[in-house]
């Protein structure tokens, strides 16, 4: 930003206008996310229908606002007569568990990886750069189809693949960050204080780069939740009959040219849950001041 | 320079190695292979059958070593489902996805980087904030949808482009502008935070002082310092972008390496993946390789570094 120009009263007005309206983002965000992760949670409780039930004398029911739709299945049925919305909702619960348990995964790994490099340097910075070097090089969704096409789908299975191969941003910012940390004065006072390694690292260095974390987990986790439906997609992720909303799509795709919200109503749920994640994540962001998009 | 060009070498062919034993362990540690290829069907001693005639018998370092010998001259075996060699395979698709893959940077680059300096020019007004939202919008949208609904919308109601296929060009606008939105947002980013950065730079201050028209200003100061960093993450978009084409061409049946490496994934087709894995990581190593050079060249301070 320009400190060296002075701004006007406009600029900053707009500014502060433009801080609102970011935290709106957040907000709408944290709304988002927030409903979705009750909906996964009490999904059985909600769910008006057994989202397993096969009725094959109701298949492909319009949703409830549309021509020849049933108010007893809200959002209609799918090719084989599952109530959607009961689906849907039990398929909340798949990518929230699905992008909640691959950040850890990953997240475990890229901070152990980040950090160390990045408080020790030397060879071991060298080591933990080359392996993000590596793994990024790798092609994500070629290597995770190929694990799951020799094993088999599973929904453990995808969590793994999706957490051993996500890790990279967690160490690219929990280096940098640790880096910056590292020769500050509370850090040195530690060390002399006669903190352990291990101490400083768990007590001084980890709740400081806790919140550059949070944000990267944001973007991860809408990574890993769009890469589980793509995978599930295109039969390689989440097995059937689990209503994963990217198998949901999959499964509706040779009617969408006849009764297209087969396909729109799992794809808006998915799209709308990424992008509140997402919107949640660049909240954090602006409200930490920091830009780790650079 | 050299000190420079040569370090940044030997990290390569140490990636492209690393990589190369990934993509073999790969498909060696996903389980037994000579039962995945036998099929469900087989009885042990299909199983064993297999396993010898595959070589699947011998120690893993030494199928390791004769795979690499072979792959280093271009010999990646040859395919159990196509009955061709793989090299012969790999070599007609590939060309495919790389049009795929530049007709998907080309769209990308054209929304993009004008999006991205207006967001800057016109910094926190409702301009910026309708940018960063189609950033946002974009981040958001997973592909294979929205590849289906451009084939409902484009494809079957307007009739505007083919739905799937590979024939003529045609059949890579829809798949390009998917591929295209999966980089659109980062260029878009970077584009944006590099002109604010270059904008409230000095010599820009002078350009003004001297009394440069705002244009000349925006193009020739501005966006050449901007464009620095947005040439070489462009390099490695593509990277990505090819990697990333498996579903999309799963999704419009459009015949590259991806859709290769997707029928090779669902009938055990190993040779094929693991080639396919280590070619596209390849060129990934490749297009980082060059996005250094080209930033080194743009940019003679880092030549130093």
């Amino acid at each position: 930003m320009s400190e060296a120009a002075l701004p006007g009263v406009s600029t900053v007005v707009a500014r502060r206008r433009g801080r609102l309206l970011r935290n709106s983002g957040l907000v709408l965000g944290g709304l988002i996310v927030g409903l979705v992760t009750l909906v996964a949670i009490f999904g059985p409780w909600l769910a008006p229908h057994d989202p397993f039930a096969i009725d094959l004398s109701r298949r492909l029911v319009p949703p409830a606002w549309m021509e020849g739709g049933d108010p007893g299945n809200p959002l209609g049925t799918d090719q084989l007569g599952r109530d959607y919305l009961s689906r849907l909702i039990y398929g909340a619960r798949i990518s929230m568990v699905i992008g909640v348990l691959t950040v850890i995964t990953s997240g475990l790994i890229g901070t152990t990886l980040g950090v160390l490099g990045g408080y020790f340097g030397g060879r071991v910075d060298d080591a933990v750069v080359f392996a993000t070097t590596a793994r990024l090089s790798i092609p994500v969704v070629l290597v995770a189809l190929t694990v799951v096409g020799l094993m088999g789908s599973s929904f453990t299975l995808v969590i793994l693949v999706l957490g051993l191969l996500l890790w990279d941003r967690f160490a690219v910012v929990a280096r940098s960050t640790t880096m910056q940390l590292r020769n500050l004065d509370y850090v040195a006072a530690a060390w002399c204080a006669g903190c352990s390694r291990t101490a400083i690292l768990l007590r001084e260095i980890l709740p400081n780069i806790a919140s550059h974390l949070a944000v990267v987990a944001t973007l991860e986790m809408a990574l890993a939740i769009l890469l589980e439906a793509a995978l599930s997609f295109l039969g390689l992720g989440v097995p059937a009959p689990l209503p994963s909303w990217g198998l949901m799509i999959a499964e509706a795709k040779e009617y969408m040219f006849f009764s297209p919200w087969v396909i729109m109503v799992p794809g808006i749920a998915l799209f709308v849950l990424v992008l509140g994640i997402n919107l949640l994540g660049d909240g954090l962001r602006d409200m930490l001041g920091t830009d780790l998009s650079r | 320079m050299g000190r420079f060009l040569l370090r940044r070498l030997l990290v390569a062919l140490l990636v492209a190695a690393t990589v190369m034993t990934v993509s073999f362990l790969l498909t060696r540690l996903s389980g037994d292979l000579a039962i995945s290829i036998a099929g469900p069907n087989a009885t042990q001693q299909d199983v064993e059958l297999v396993r010898h005639a595959y070589g699947l018998d011998r120690p893993l370092w030494i199928q390791y070593f004769d795979w690499v010998g072979r792959a280093l001259r271009g010999d990646f075996g040859e395919s159990y489902f196509f009955k061709d060699r793989v090299s012969n395979l790999i070599a007609q698709r590939l060309p495919i996805t790389m049009s795929l893959g530049l007709v998907g940077l080309g769209i990308a680059l054209v929304i993009a980087l004008p999006l991205g300096i207006v967001a800057a020019v016109r910094e926190n007004t409702w301009v910026d904030r309708a940018v960063m939202m189609v950033a946002l919008i974009g981040q958001a949208m997973p592909s294979f949808w929205l590849g289906l609904i451009l084939m409902i919308v484009l494809g079957l109601q307007l009739g505007w482009l083919p739905i799937s296929g590979t024939g003529s060009w045609e059949h890579y606008v829809m798949p390009g502008i998917v591929l295209a939105f999966s980089a659109i947002p980062s260029l878009m980013r970077l584009t944006r935070s590099g002109m604010i950065d270059a904008l409230a730079s000095d010599y820009i201050r002078t350009a003004r002082a001297k009394g440069l028209s705002r244009l000349s200003i925006l193009v020739k100061h501005g966006l050449r310092n901007a464009a620095i960093p947005v040439v070489s993450i462009a390099a490695v978009q593509l990277g990505f972008m090819l990697g990333g084409s498996i579903v999309i061409e799963t999704v419009f049946a459009l015949h590259g390496v991806g859709f290769l490496a997707w029928e090779s994934i669902s009938k055990n087709d190993f040779p094929v993946v693991q080639a396919v894995v280590l070619v596209l990581a390849l060129i990934y190593v490749g297009l980082t390789l060059l996005a250094d050079l080209l930033n080194a060249v743009l940019d003679p301070r880092l030549r130093t570094a």
